[in-house]
């Protein structure tokens, strides 16, 4: 097998016809074969752009080079020193606009295939049972670390691997936060990905105690004063679910994202032996344009309905990663762009019969540089549909801020953490991901979920 | 895993269980709940924290058998466990944060229906341990569903029992009792709290805004995390969306869009009585009986 300089070695995928009815995994991942192949594309940079662009700075052509020579476990534990989660980056980073973006092959050709490749390596080290090396010597003290998601996991695994006692505190009653939640199955599988990355993190000596609702069961002050720990570090990320406040949204069959897609990840509602319900609606609009609104789409397509993405900007704008739309486009969802809806209506019984919605065009940017979206006068229509599931964006939740005495939030109530280790307004205290950040990406979390690692070694070392 | 120290069946499928989850006991407050989970394949069930034991780590729930997930945790005895155990959930009452001489000047009624004595109980109790005696109005369709009458006769001020069908006690609903104490017993309140079925609690608020008496209830809306992130629990206050596991579960009755709010939690009634059949038959059950196809 040889390699096309320009061209990125293709990667098997599941049918689109077959995979829109099913759950299993769309992207089927290279073969050793294949991956040797792709990594003969890469020119070892000296001056490596593509580090720059990967958030946690992994060793790019470091751990490339040892797929081309075939020592994977090699290359995992290259991987391992940067990053606790190499199997779920690999899958749903964004590295068109963050390694790949910046990859010397991009610039004429395609880029390599740097996220399939480091997802091999990671699926590799996972069936050889290759695990990453943990700390050597322990120190004597303790770090409480609320949430499990990507921000959460980084913080705790670095940590550990630092020698720190490192206890997770979990609301829910599984760890990964939106790894388990959010993103679906047939892009991240829970049982073979996610619990296996997060075994990984246990295995260096991490404890998780799920079901505690910081804030609730037990304060941060309670956790730093009558718990012993030395210090905390919150990644809660960003959950609280917006609504657009148009009439109608009470209805039944109008659902936030959040909740439908829980109700499918978390509560496995799209396995028949699972008991938690979910609507299968007929037909279903999905209100929004990003990762999230993707994910719904392709959710409520698999339980056989007939989905319309509904956008009030253009395809450009459409903040979602590329990957995704072309998959949803494949799979047969239908995008409604430049469309906006303004009230839901509901039959006598108070279920979802169809939604108003007008047709908008691009006016002058707006503060965030997009063309902003004007309403075109008249152009009032009604789309059938009996589910409407609205997906417009989170915001982080207030349990944690409002129960913690001198933790400051800003205007979005997004915690204020310092931006280079991630320390808060709060001695001892350090913040990362969603929870700062407002909705972002799982690597940026993880990122500042490994800043604030260093940022309390030095705290706890001083 | 969370331990059931103790299980007993309080009348025809209600359930009363202790059970051992010592974060929730240390720190949970009155009108808080938990969110619990039989197992592995389990639902989210949102239950109200009906009595607790700091010292003991202790947690009392309170339950009643509707549907596939209720059915199968009746079958839970002292020694078993739930796999999850979530809590405190929710704002504590509002009476809890208030000024306590303030509230010795208060009148306060309980106004409990059915399956509601259970969440009224640690509420009252909290009042009667700071020395203030509310009084309590209980209701039951007969006298066979009557729960923790004794529990509650000892914390409370004026306890007046009532059964729909007049088998026990008074005769009628409960918003007759409050009719009869504020218009013939010569009974003022300055503060009502009603808990029970949703329908209970809507015609309740509707008789005491007669009075034009402030009337606290606690929503039962389907919920799924507990914690603010999905929307579910989502009702219309005041013509503002509040979410009932964040914002309540208590809110002001006479402001609250019920109508709304009893639609909403139907909404998976059909599905469910399937699934409710399906659990309870077993391999007997084959379809044809017109509820599920
Ligand atoms: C549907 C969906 C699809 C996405 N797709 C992508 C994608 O393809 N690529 C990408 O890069 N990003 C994607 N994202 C975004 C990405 O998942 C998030 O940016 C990332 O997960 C943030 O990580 P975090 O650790 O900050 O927070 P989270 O993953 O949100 O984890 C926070 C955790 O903290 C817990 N928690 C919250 N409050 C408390 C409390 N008080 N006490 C204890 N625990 C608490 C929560 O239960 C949760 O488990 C997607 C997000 C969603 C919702
Ligand atoms: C904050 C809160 C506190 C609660 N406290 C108690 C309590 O102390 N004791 C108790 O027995 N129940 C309580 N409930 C109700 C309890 O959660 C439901 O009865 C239970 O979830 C039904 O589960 P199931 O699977 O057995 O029934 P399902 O099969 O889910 O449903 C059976 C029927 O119950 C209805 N239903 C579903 N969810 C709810 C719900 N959340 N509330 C009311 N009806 C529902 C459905 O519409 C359906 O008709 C509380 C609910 C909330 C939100
Ligand atoms: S972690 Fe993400 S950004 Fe970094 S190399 Fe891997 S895929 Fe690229
Ligand atoms: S920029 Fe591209 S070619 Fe250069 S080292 Fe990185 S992956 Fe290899
Ligand atoms: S139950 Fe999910 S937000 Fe209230």
């Amino acid at each position: 097998m040889e390699a096309d300089v320009l061209k990125k070695v293709p990667v098997r995928e599941q049918d689109a016809k077959v995979r829109a009815t099913n759950f299993e995994e769309v992207c089927l991942g290279y073969d050793k074969e294949e991956a040797m192949c792709e990594a003969t594309r890469c020119i070892n940079c000296k001056n490596a752009q593509c580090i720059k662009g990967c958030p946690v700075a992994i060793n790019i052509p470091g751990f490339i080079e040892k797929v081309k020579e075939g020592d994977v476990a090699a290359a995992y534990q290259i991987i391992s020193e940067s990053s606790a989660l190499p199997a779920v980056c690999g899958r749903v980073c964004p590295q068109e606009s963050q390694c790949e973006g910046k990859c010397i092959r991009g610039i004429k050709g395609e880029p390599v295939s740097i996220g399939k490749l480091e997802r091999f390596v990671a699926d590799w080290a996972r069936e050889n049972g290759v695990k990453p090396e943990g700390a050597a010597e322990k120190k004597n003290k303790k770090v409480a670390v609320i949430g499990s998601g990507p921000a959460g996991l980084t913080c705790a695994g670095d940590l550990a691997k630092m020698g720190y006692e490192v206890t997770i505190f979990e609301a829910l009653h599984e760890p990964g936060g939106v790894l388990v939640y959010g993103i679906p199955e047939f892009r991240l599988p829970k049982q073979d990905v996610v619990a296996k990355e997060i075994e990984n993190v246990k295995s260096l000596g991490v404890k998780i105690e799920t079901n505690v609702v910081v804030g609730k069961s037990v304060t941060i002050d309670e956790l730093m004063e009558d718990e012993g720990f030395d210090a905390v570090f919150i990644g809660s990320g960003a959950g609280l679910p917006k609504f657009m406040g148009i009439p109608g949204e009470q209805a039944l069959g109008v659902f936030s994202a959040n909740e439908y897609l829980t109700r499918s990840n978390l509560m496995k509602a799209f396995d028949e032996t699972s008991n938690t319900p979910i609507m299968l609606g007929k037909k279903v609009a999905v209100v929004g344009g990003g990762n999230v609104a993707m994910d719904a789409a392709r959710t409520a397509l698999r339980l056989g309905a007939e989905v319309h993405i509904v956008y009030r900007r253009s395809e450009e704008e459409l903040p979602a990663r590329v990957e995704e739309v072309h998959h949803a486009k494949e799979e047969g969802i239908i995008f409604d762009l430049l469309t906006n809806p303004t009230e839901i209506l509901a039959d006598e019984n108070g279920w979802v019969s169809g939604m108003k919605c007008v047709r908008m065009e691009l006016g002058e940017p707006d503060a965030s540089g997009r063309r902003r979206p004007v309403v075109i006068e008249g152009s009032e229509f009604l789309m059938e549909v009996d589910t409407v599931i609205m997906s417009l964006g989170t915001s982080p939740n207030p349990l944690i801020s409002s129960t913690t005495k001198g933790l400051e939030v800003n205007k979005y109530k997004c915690i204020v953490a310092e931006e280079d280790f991630g320390a808060t307004t709060k001695e001892g205290v350090y913040a990362g991901g969603d929870a700062v950040t407002g909705a972002a990406t799982v690597i940026l979390a993880m990122g500042a979920g490994k800043a604030a690692a260093k940022g309390i070694d030095e705290y706890l070392s001083k | 895993m969370y331990r059931i120290i103790k299980a007993e069946e309080l009348a025809a499928n209600i359930y009363l269980m202790d059970v051992e989850a010592p974060r929730v006991a240390k720190s949970c407050q009155p009108g808080q709940f938990v969110i619990v989970r039989m197992d592995a394949a389990g639902e989210r069930i949102p239950l109200t924290i009906c009595d607790y034991d700091r010292e003991k780590g202790t947690i009392t729930i309170v339950f009643q058998v509707v549907g596939a997930a209720t059915e199968m945790m009746r079958s839970l005895k002292a020694g078993d466990s739930f796999q999850d155990f979530v809590g405190p959930l929710g704002c504590p009452s509002e009476f809890v944060n208030e000024d306590i001489q303030t509230l010795k000047g208060k009148k306060i009624l309980f106004v409990a229906g059915g399956l509601g004595t259970a969440p009224v109980y640690p509420q009252v109790k909290w009042l009667h341990e700071r020395g203030i005696d509310a009084d309590v109005i209980v209701g039951a369709k007969t006298k066979d569903l009557l729960i923790m009458e004794e529990e509650m006769k000892a914390v409370s001020g004026n306890l007046y029992v009532t059964t729909d069908d007049g088998s026990y006690g008074r005769s009628g609903m409960v918003t007759k009792v409050i009719e009869d104490l504020v218009e013939s017993e010569g009974k003022s309140y300055d503060v009502c709290v009603a808990i029970g079925p949703m329908i209970m609690m809507k015609f309740v608020c509707l008789t005491t805004k007669k009075y034009e008496l402030p009337t606290v209830v606690s929503m039962n809306p389907i919920m799924v995390d507990g914690t603010g992130m999905c929307g579910a629990c989502r009702l219309t206050v005041d013509g503002e969306v509040k979410f009932a596991c964040v914002d309540g579960p208590e809110f002001d009755g006479h402001k609250v869009d019920f109508d709304q709010a009893m639609k909403r939690q139907q909404m998976y009634k059909t599905k469910e009585g399937r699934d409710f059949l399906r659990a309870k038959e077993g391999d007997t059950h084959h379809g044809g009986c017109g509820n599920c196809g």
